[in-house]
């Protein structure tokens, strides 16, 4: 398929702009002016239209079948979410203007923040943060913020050992000193091992529960004593939430700051990589320290407030991704306390995906999990020299996006799977049919899976002649033509992230 | 606490099942299948004291017209753009997006993908942001870009976090003419990067390339924005070269609609540019989500925070598309990645993607030069002192109004006009200051009645 | 491509998968074959530059491949007087011949007696038999 560089031909042009007479010309110096013109495209609609229909026919989504991967929660996106987002009143407002004239969209925040809370049985909410990252950044400039009021030095967060990349990537950037706390054989964190890493330096822990290996810690109690008996503060990584809602609460556990992935458990569309919304909900004691401005009521209206001198300042501008705000609203809202039955029917669809498959592969956790659960593909490579990778590619000519590989890094060959709530009985059993296919393809014909995919629009890629050679844009008559370079081994084992 | 302004409905199996496929006898044959009696059973291992046996204290379930009344109702209590003559701009900006950008970015496929990390299934939207990166790459004349930062103001962290780790310095500096809310979020990432942050005051409007030179010794790198916040044309080429005397990296902050007129970045000596990517293709939707870009020479490709998609071939030769150079990111590097960014602002890209490839080089020029010469209209027209009348600008230019402004900002709503932005919000000393804003959805005719309703309201 | 398994007798070894050859007050340094193993097709190798000091067990590079990054680890101390530019270039040339021309840098040794806390081959192949 072409670029729409190489469709493009000059002279030709989409856009139709107003023209008005005698306005004066513009007073940009010299040397300020542009000399050569960008080289965008120059296509006419018909055209566009068309390459973007394209694009979109050669990408899976969630409205094209089924999507396990594990911890990133791809449920169905309700299409009425849609129509209300684009209604003028939300669509066409400006964040600076006065809030007098906003208070419809100062309302769905306060909600959606007075929700947030309920579900996570704590008492104070930032919208601001942009995604789940970005909220665990924010809790932990919140920690910062925290021991510096207090006069406390503490300069270290302890992570699972199998946590997701972003929580010690967050550690850093907050200038905090990573520690991470083992596994057991159950499944949990290590009490002995925990025990060992907490002291006075301890800023808190990270962590999500149910974990990436979709288990609930049965200590959770314990590790929340341990962090506060210390003076140090819990963080909880929403990620995971789907699994809880209504049924166990992140505050109930004893953790003090959370984030919530409005993209995951409250169904905003992940975009091909974004937008989503990660805000925090805190604990009282750490309200002070929330973005700038919060949305508080005033009577019966509502107001932004920026007299906050213990804010940490500002994560992001304005007020965060309003957009992604209500489309989160407008599913909470169609739920209400039935969001209960949300995370019983993610926690169901697992469980029954889980007992299909466990004869097949290898289940390292021998316990019921949550929304989600990490089977291994070991014995396969083991014995037939087939991978994770390979299953997965394969998995895509029976029609499914595979679920996620190579994490948690606690598993080898790891297949984290996780159907979510919105798929039918049959389509669980359609993908555990064809995992069990794909199995006896690994013993009978592994080459199929080595070859696979083989009804895509490509077939495996070669990421280590990407990495070298780094084309990152198109270069237009100094374009190179990669396919006459070799192509170099398969495909690398590369954790394929989450 | 504000009263529920929907009537609730009594919650029956049509409001909750409606996302949910299950009937009851799918959950009995699997519950059976699983081997437990009950989905309570499922949740064993929680322990009971964590065990929450409430009911959530949420309003009951809407059905969907209940939902879209309740959602309207709310939409309806906001002034919209199109309700009220606006100039106000501030960072923030109503250019027209073309319907062809709503169509995509409703598209079921693109909309519900994933981020790319199974190339096979997803080369629809890694060819849509190479493209994207080649776009941003041309307008800021820059080597290389990444997938999109969250918006103008992180991105901002991004490149001082770049150019921390590029020049081994932590100083870095900022302009006062940069948007202030840019500078607010550098200022809260600071001390977690280990970032001393310094201010330059702008002077008449702009910024001295001398005493910016003066502040780049030691620094890392100096943030400027073009045009700046007060709309004003800055010496960029001067600045840029301060910088790059001194060993900073110069980091324009850059409007993409300036730059169909403007001189990108890259030719004058910057080594990255960034920006809010809102006004190229995204309606304002009260502040997000947009997409942040962040663009860089060669120089710092193995240093750019966030995803970056590269060309390359599959096993049979065929052109194809791939995350590229993902040991920067968190999901290889982890504590030692260049961000922790995970989740992007992709689709909103690509919804710039979409308005540049509209626009075309041309259309991209004659929407600035529509910009500017509407807001010279308006400058002549309004016949109010300008703040810099020395000052060069592009779209947005202050002027003075002769009380405070935000008086005058609440009087001219009155008249159904909302005439722009109150500086002193963010700068003492400009009481009676206003910033307005001119973009191409204006028409000399608004701009006449902006007139109007400033003369009476003004000083 | 890739070379065999092995670990030449007359190296020396860090315990980080680094390996140390010693000729006249200089050391030649670079990663074992099990480092290069773990690691996959180099994509790039960030050298450190002429003149500048390594200090034992510091790392002074990194070394790159799609799935994984690396610190390069000083087995011992000194300043650099050379860097592989081949391996610059083409850096799986560190995945084809580890121990030959796939050598990462030069140093003129600090403090010689280091070596002796080097492990000799016998010693780190039970390194890797525990990995």
């Amino acid at each position: 398929m072409k670029l729409i560089y190489e469709k493009s031909q000059p002279g030709r042009r989409a856009a139709s702009l107003p023209r008005h007479d005698d306005l004066p010309a513009a007073d940009i110096p010299d040397e300020l002016r542009r000399e050569e013109p960008p080289r965008l495209p120059e296509v006419a609609e018909p055209e566009l239209v068309r390459h973007f229909a394209e694009l979109a026919a050669r990408t899976f989504g969630i409205d094209t079948g089924f999507y396990p991967l594990g911890s990133c929660t791809m449920k169905y996106n309700p299409r009425v979410n849609e129509r209300v987002v684009a209604h003028p009143g939300f669509r066409d407002l400006h964040p600076l203007q006065e809030p007098e004239s906003a208070q419809g969209a100062l309302e769905v925040m306060w909600r959606l923040q007075e929700i947030l809370c309920e579900i996570s049985g704590l008492h104070a909410c930032s919208l601001q943060p942009a995604a789940g990252s970005q909220g665990e950044l924010t809790g932990l400039m919140l920690m910062r913020a925290y021991f510096a009021d207090r006069g406390e030095e503490r300069d270290t967060v302890i992570t699972a050992d199998t946590a997701h990349g972003t929580n010690p990537a967050s550690v850093t950037m907050a200038g905090y000193k990573l520690q991470k706390v083992e596994t057991d054989a159950r499944g949990n964190l290590d009490l002995d091992d925990l025990r060992t890493k907490v002291n006075e330096r301890t800023a808190g822990l990270m962590l999500t529960n149910p974990s990436t290996l979709g288990l609930f810690d049965e200590n959770i109690e314990e590790v929340a004593a341990i962090f506060h008996q210390a003076g140090a503060l819990l963080y909880y990584d929403g990620a995971n939430l789907n699994a809880v809602c209504g049924i166990s609460r992140p505050g109930d556990m004893g953790f003090d700051i959370v984030h919530i992935n409005l993209h995951k458990t409250f169904s905003q569309p992940h975009g091909g990589g974004g937008p989503g919304g990660g805000p925090i909900v805190v604990r009282d004691r750490l309200e002070p320290f929330l973005p700038v401005p919060a949305v508080v009521p005033d009577g019966d209206r509502f107001r932004l407030d920026y007299d906050r001198p213990k804010s940490i300042g500002k994560v992001r501008g304005f007020f965060g991704p309003f957009g992604v705000f209500v489309r989160s609203y407008a599913f909470i809202r169609a739920y209400g306390p039935q969001l209960r039955e949300m995370s019983e029917l993610a926690v169901l669809n697992a469980n029954y995906l889980l007992a299909r498959l466990k004869e097949h592969y290898e289940l390292p956790f021998d316990r019921l999990c949550m929304h989600e659960f990490v089977l291994s593909a070991r014995k396969l490579k083991r014995e037939h020299g087939v991978t994770a990778l390979d299953v997965a590619k394969r998995l895509m000519d029976y029609g499914f996006h595979p679920p996620t590989i190579y994490f948690p890094l606690v598993v080898p060959e790891a297949l984290m799977i996780e159907p979510t709530e919105t798929e039918t009985r049959e389509t669980l059993d359609e993908f555990a049919d064809a995992m069990k296919a794909i199995a006896r393809e690994a013993a009978e014909k592994p080459d199929l899976l080595r070859d696979a995919p083989l009804g895509r629009p490509v077939r495996r890629v070669d990421e280590v002649k990407a990495a070298k050679r780094a084309v990152v844009r198109y270069l237009y008559e100094d374009h190179p033509d990669l396919s006459e370079e070799p192509v170099t081994a398969a495909a690398a084992e590369a954790p394929k992230g989450v | 606490m504000p009263r529920p302004t929907a009537r609730s409905s009594r919650s029956n199996r049509q409001t909750r099942l409606r996302y949910l496929s299950l009937t009851e006898g799918d959950r009995e044959r699997m519950l059976a299948a699983i081997g437990v009696a009950s989905v309570d059973e499922l949740f064993s291992d929680i322990p009971e004291g964590v065990r929450y046996r409430g009911r959530l204290d949420l309003e009951p379930p809407l059905p969907e017209q209940e939902l879209v009344a309740h959602l309207t109702e709310l939409a309806e209590r906001n002034v919209a753009a199109g309700e009220e003559l606006s100039f106000l701009g501030a960072g923030i900006y109503d250019h027209y997006v073309p319907a062809v950008v709503d169509s995509v970015m409703a598209q079921g496929q693109l909309l519900t993908a994933y981020t790319p990390y199974q190339p096979e299934l997803s080369q629809g939207v890694l060819q849509a942001i190479f493209e994207y990166q080649t776009a941003i790459c041309e307008l800021t004349g820059m080597d290389v870009a990444n997938a999109s930062g969250y918006d103008g103001t992180t991105v901002a962290a991004d490149a001082c976090f770049v150019a921390k780790h590029a020049t081994g310095r932590s100083k870095v500096v900022l302009c006062e003419t940069l948007n202030p809310q840019v500078r607010q979020v550098v200022k809260t990432y600071a001390p977690g990067f280990g970032l001393e942050v310094v201010e330059i005051p702008h002077r008449d409007g702009t910024t001295d390339p001398d005493e910016l030179a003066d502040a780049a010794r030691d620094a890392a790198c100096v943030i400027f924005q073009q045009p700046n916040f007060f709309g004003c044309l800055e010496p960029a080429p001067d600045l840029a070269a301060a910088a790059n005397e001194a060993e900073a990296l110069p980091v324009a902050h850059v409007d993409p609609i300036s730059l169909g007129v403007l001189e990108a970045p890259g030719k004058y000596g910057c080594a990255l540019a960034i920006g809010e990517g809102q006004g190229a293709g995204n309606h304002q939707a009260f502040g997000g989500p947009h997409y942040g870009f962040l663009a860089a020479r060669q120089d710092y490709i193995r240093r750019m925070p966030g995803r970056i998609i590269g060309e390359t071939t599959d096993t049979e030769g065929e052109r194809a598309y791939v995350l590229t150079l993902q040991t920067r990111e968190q999901h290889i590097r982890r504590e030692k990645a260049t961000s922790n960014i995970t989740t992007n602002q992709t689709l909103l890209a690509i919804g710039g993607l979409v308005y540049l490839t509209w626009l075309g080089p041309h259309g991209l020029r004659d929407v600035g030069e529509l910009c500017t010469g509407l807001a010279g209209y308006a400058k002549n027209r309004l016949g109010l002192p300008l703040l810099f009348p020395n000052r060069a600008t592009f779209k947005e230019f202050a002027v003075r109004v002769g009380r405070p402004a935000d008086d005058v900002v609440a009087a001219a709503r009155e008249q159904g006009v909302n005439p722009g932005y109150p500086l002193r919000r963010d700068y003492s000393g400009m009481e009676d200051a206003l910033l307005v804003c001119v973009t191409e959805k204006r028409t000399p005719d608004d701009i006449d009645r902006l007139a109007e309703v400033l003369a009476e309201v003004a000083a | 491509m890739a070379a065999p398994e092995s670990y030449p007798d007359e190296l020396r070894y860090h315990a980080q998968h680094d390996w140390a050859r010693i000729e006249d007050g200089e050391a030649t340094l670079g990663i074992t074959w099990f480092a290069q193993d773990a690691l996959g097709e180099l994509v790039h190798f960030e050298a450190p530059e002429d003149g500048t000091t390594i200090t034992k067990d510091e790392s002074y590079g990194e070394v790159e491949s799609v799935k994984a990054v690396s610190d390069v680890i000083a087995p011992l101390s000194g300043e650099i007087v050379a860097v592989n530019e081949k391996v610059a270039a083409e850096p799986e040339t560190v995945n084809e011949d580890p121990y030959g021309d796939g050598w990462l840098i030069r140093i003129r040794l600090s403090d010689p007696s280091e070596v002796d806390a080097l492990l000799d081959a016998e010693a780190y192949r039970a390194v890797v038999a525990e990995q």
